[in-house]
Formats: C-alpha cells, structure tokens, sequence
C-alpha cells in the first residue's frame, strides 16, 4: 500500500465546486435542450438563470485553475511528452479493455511523480485546455449574443453555429463525466479516488 | 400666374426623380396623383389667397403628409388618390364637408373576392371581429389604424429576411403602442409603457427583435399567415417552454410559412428558424436529438457492460 498527497486543498476545493456546476449545469441544459410543453424538468426562466449563474462561477473556477496550474507543481501533471505516447496509451488502454478483467496490474500506477496514467493526461488536457475553453467561451457568447462576430455563416446565424458548438461540447464533456466516475471505481481499494479527494492523499496498492 | 408655374415645375420635378417603383406605374396615374402630392408630399404648401391677392405659404398638417416613395412601393401603388378619395378633392380649397366622407376599409374591395382568395381575408376579418381591437374600440378602430393604405406592403410573403418581417410588422403594432398621441385616439388610457409591462421577459431584447408582438398576444391559425385575433393581455403567451420547445408556437406562423419556403434549401425541420436566430430548445434537429441520446445510451451500457465484467467475480 502506497500513500501519496497528490491533492492540495486548492485541487479539492476547486473540483468540489466544478463537481456541483458540472451537476447543475448539465441538468438545467438538459432541461433547456428538451424542454417541451409534457417535459420540463425544471420551470424554464429558472433553468436558464441557474445555467447562466453556474456557468459564470465555473468561468471563475476555471480561471483560479488556470492559474493554479501555472504556478503550482500541479500543471506538471497536464504536460504531455510526445515520445512513446503512443505505445503508452495502446498499454493503457489494452489494460481497460482486457488486463483489468484479468487481474493484471495498471501500467501506470499513481506514485510521487505520477498522478494520472497516459490515457487520462491526454483527456484531461483535452478536457480542461480545450473543451472547457470553448464552452466557457461559447456560453459567454450565448449571455452577450451582440459579441458574437460572425453573424452568418453558410447561411446560419454566429448564434446559432455558437448554440450549436456550445451544445456539442457540453455533451462531450456530460460522457467525460460520466466515463470519469466510473474510471473512479477502478483504482484498488475500491473507493480510494473518491476518499483521496477528501483527503488530498491517494492510498494505491501498487506504487 | 407664379402658383401654376410652380405647380407644373413641381409637377416635372416629381415626375422626373420618381421612386424607381413608380417607374412601372401608368404615367397618367403618376401625373395624377402628382397633383395631389404637390401639396400632401410636402411640409409646405402654397395656395392663392384671393381675397388677399397673395402667395400664402402655409405648412401642412403632419398627419395629412403621404410619403410618395413609400405609396409607390405599397400594395395600393397603381391606385389614383381619387380611387378612393372623393372626386371632389381635386378642386382647391377643399370642401370642409368632405372630411365626413365614409372611407373604405379593406374588405370593401378585398373581401369575398376570388382575386384574393390566397390571402383569406374572410378568416381574417373573422378573427378580427373576435380581437380586442374590435371588441374594445369598436367603431373607431379600422384595418388602417394598423394598416396604413398609403404605405402597407405586403411583408412576410416578400423576400425580405425574417427578421426584417418581425421588424416591420412589430413597427406596425408599435404605431400605437408606443406612441401616446395615437394611441390616446381611442382610449382615455395613458399608453402602458411596453418596456416595463414586459420586464418580465428575459433577454428582452432579443425577443423583441427575433419575434413578433403577434406571436404571443393572437390566437395562432394556420388558416391565415398573420393571426388577427389580438387577445386580452391575460391571455398572452407567457409560459417560456411553448416557445421553447420542440413543438415550438413560433413554428405556427411566420416561421411555418419561412420553414415550407426554405425546407427545399436547408432540408429539415425548423429551418427558418435556425438561419437567423437561435431559440433554445426548438432548434435542435430532431435526428440529431434522437442520436445525441442513442450514443449517450450506449456509453452508459459500455460502461455498465465493464463493470459487470469487472465485477463478476
């Protein structure tokens, strides 16, 4: 059993409230994209003003991990070096398809200097510097429509190509979220992800 | 003697910069009305006082002012003033006793006519009866207090963008409603500011410049392409999800009408719709709706699926 403090009390507060908006967020936007006269998951002004609401704090959010990232040794763990990616994520991934049923021990255990195996650096870059750029971005646009520079593109309004990358993305990131928790679970013992974001300390059988 | 040079030297002038709409219309006509626009297209006006032996230069009545560019791109652009207009107002001074003359109102020349079957005025006037512009004001509100003869065009049928449509027909609702002196001509009412009466609406910019008064303040029909039927306040559209929602009310009116033009060009449902505006949740594509939740779906059983391998021991 290896313990390691790979979560400072910035990294758990900051993913605890991204948690809560992520919730919130999707919901209400669930409610807003479905919305009908039968379904309406919640009274719609409200969903709106809550999307928006969070969407703003997880626009502040966002810049506090910026910023984080950029001065702590935290941004270390998001730096993706190119030789022997690619063999290091088909290791990985051969793992969550058919070593994890067999027993098999991750190739990538957390350790002092290893916070996220090859598969999860890349996702989380991919997440955090890309896709919740563009639907902060996206959403910005969407509270100040008279922002959005391209008004018509291939006969489409710049607001609704914006809705549309803003939708995109956001349902991109709800499969994030769901795959995330469920990768969660993996790590032996079971729960410890979870624990270690309380704590701040990640408990591994291996490593 | 300097009176009928001016009139026939104004007279030439209007006939040579005419709107280019005029360009097509009977010139007897044009020349016609031309006498008329002497005096009614102009802030001033000039007459001979005969008793007084002198050129009066006088200011015409705002009200009695008619755009001739706009006339000559209305509907009613090929009419001669006095078509409607007694015969009499050729003559100068006009008889004080015409202004009694009963005018005519659209269903005059419109109505039960197969010329104009298309545009169904029958269910219109139907479903005006019925609104409270009728209910409430009765007499004293006519067709032109909304559509001005001299200037009505025909709007969404024109290939206008449709946010221009909005625009226009909203200007058209506005005429009163955001004009006290109009509007005070049928009620004793000081005119409700539509600001406030609407600061209830989110993004109330957006809606006023995306949808039309008539959307959520008529009984939609599919019958006719503009609803006449205005209805009391208390019954305005106020629940955001018709609107927002797949079977979206805009997509009763205009929209439906913009939608069967369009549907050729942007192949499917919603079209018109999403070409210029963008209305939370009655844009989305209903395949992609259908997909978006079949893949969501699927994850969740690739996932459900791994852990029962994983778990099964």
């Amino acid at each position: 059993m290896a313990t390691v403090y790979h979560y400072p009390v910035w990294v758990r507060i900051w993913h605890a409230i991204n948690a809560i908006l992520f919730l919130v967020l999707i919901v209400t936007g669930i409610s807003m994209h479905y919305a009908n006269q039968q379904f309406n998951l919640i009274g719609f002004n409200t969903a709106v003003s809550l999307h928006n609401v969070s969407g703003i704090i997880l626009s502040a959010n966002y810049i506090i991990f910026l910023v984080y990232n950029r001065f702590t040794t935290n941004g270390n763990h998001y730096r993706i070096t190119t030789s022997g990616l690619l063999s290091a994520n088909i290791r990985q991934f051969n793992y969550y398809i058919k070593g994890i049923f067999k027993g098999e021990k991750p190739p990538y255990p957390v350790n002092h200097s290893r916070k996220f195996n090859p598969l999860q650096t890349i996702s989380y870059v991919v997440v955090m510097y890309f896709l919740m750029f563009l639907i902060i971005i996206s959403g910005w646009a969407l509270i100040f429509p008279e922002v959005v520079f391209v008004k018509q593109l291939f006969g489409t309004s710049g607001i609704h190509l914006t809705a549309v990358l803003h939708f995109v993305v956001g349902y991109l990131l709800s499969i994030f979220l769901v795959v995330h928790v469920y990768l969660c679970i993996i790590p032996k013992p079971f729960g410890s992800s979870f624990r270690a974001m309380l704590s701040g300390w990640h408990t591994s059988e291996q490593g | 003697m300097k009176i009928l040079i001016r009139s026939l030297l104004l007279t030439t002038l209007a006939l040579l910069f005419l709107p280019s709409n005029a360009q097509n219309i009977d010139p007897a006509i044009v020349q016609e009305n031309g006498e008329c626009f002497i005096c009614h297209g102009h802030e001033k006006y000039y007459y001979y006082n005969d008793w007084l032996e002198i050129d009066i230069k006088e200011r015409m009545n705002p009200y009695y002012i008619i755009d001739s560019t706009k006339f000559y791109q209305s509907n009613h652009k090929t009419f001669r003033c006095i078509d409607c207009h007694s015969m009499d107002y050729t003559e100068f001074p006009h008889d004080r006793q015409l202004r009694m003359e009963p005018m005519y109102e659209c269903m005059d020349c419109h109505g039960w006519d197969d010329t104009w079957a298309q545009y169904n005025f029958e269910k219109i006037d139907e479903e005006y009866q019925k609104s409270v512009h009728n209910t409430k004001h009765t007499e004293e509100f006519s067709c032109w207090m909304c559509h001005d003869p001299h200037s009505y065009k025909l709007n969404a049928r024109s290939n206008l963008s449709i946010t221009e449509v909005i625009s226009y027909d909203n200007e058209i609702c506005l005429s009163c409603h955001a004009d006290r002196d109009k509007y005070q001509l049928i009620s004793s009412k000081t005119n409700p500011n539509i600001l406030y009466t609407h600061d209830w609406l989110p993004n109330q910019e957006a809606h006023f410049r995306h949808v039309r008064c008539v959307e959520c303040h008529t009984e939609v029909q599919d019958t006719i392409l503009v609803a006449h039927n205005i209805l009391p306040k208390e019954k305005a559209v106020r629940n955001c999800v018709e609107c927002h929602s797949d079977n979206s009310l805009l997509m009763a009116s205009l929209y439906r009408y913009e939608v069967a033009e369009r549907r050729n060009k942007l192949g499917f449902l919603n079209g018109a719709i999403l070409s210029e505006a963008y209305v939370i949740g009655a844009n989305s594509n209903p395949l992609l709706k259908k997909l978006s939740i079949a893949i969501f779906v699927l994850v969740l059983l690739a996932i459900g699926v791994h852990a029962f391998l994983r778990f099964r021991k």
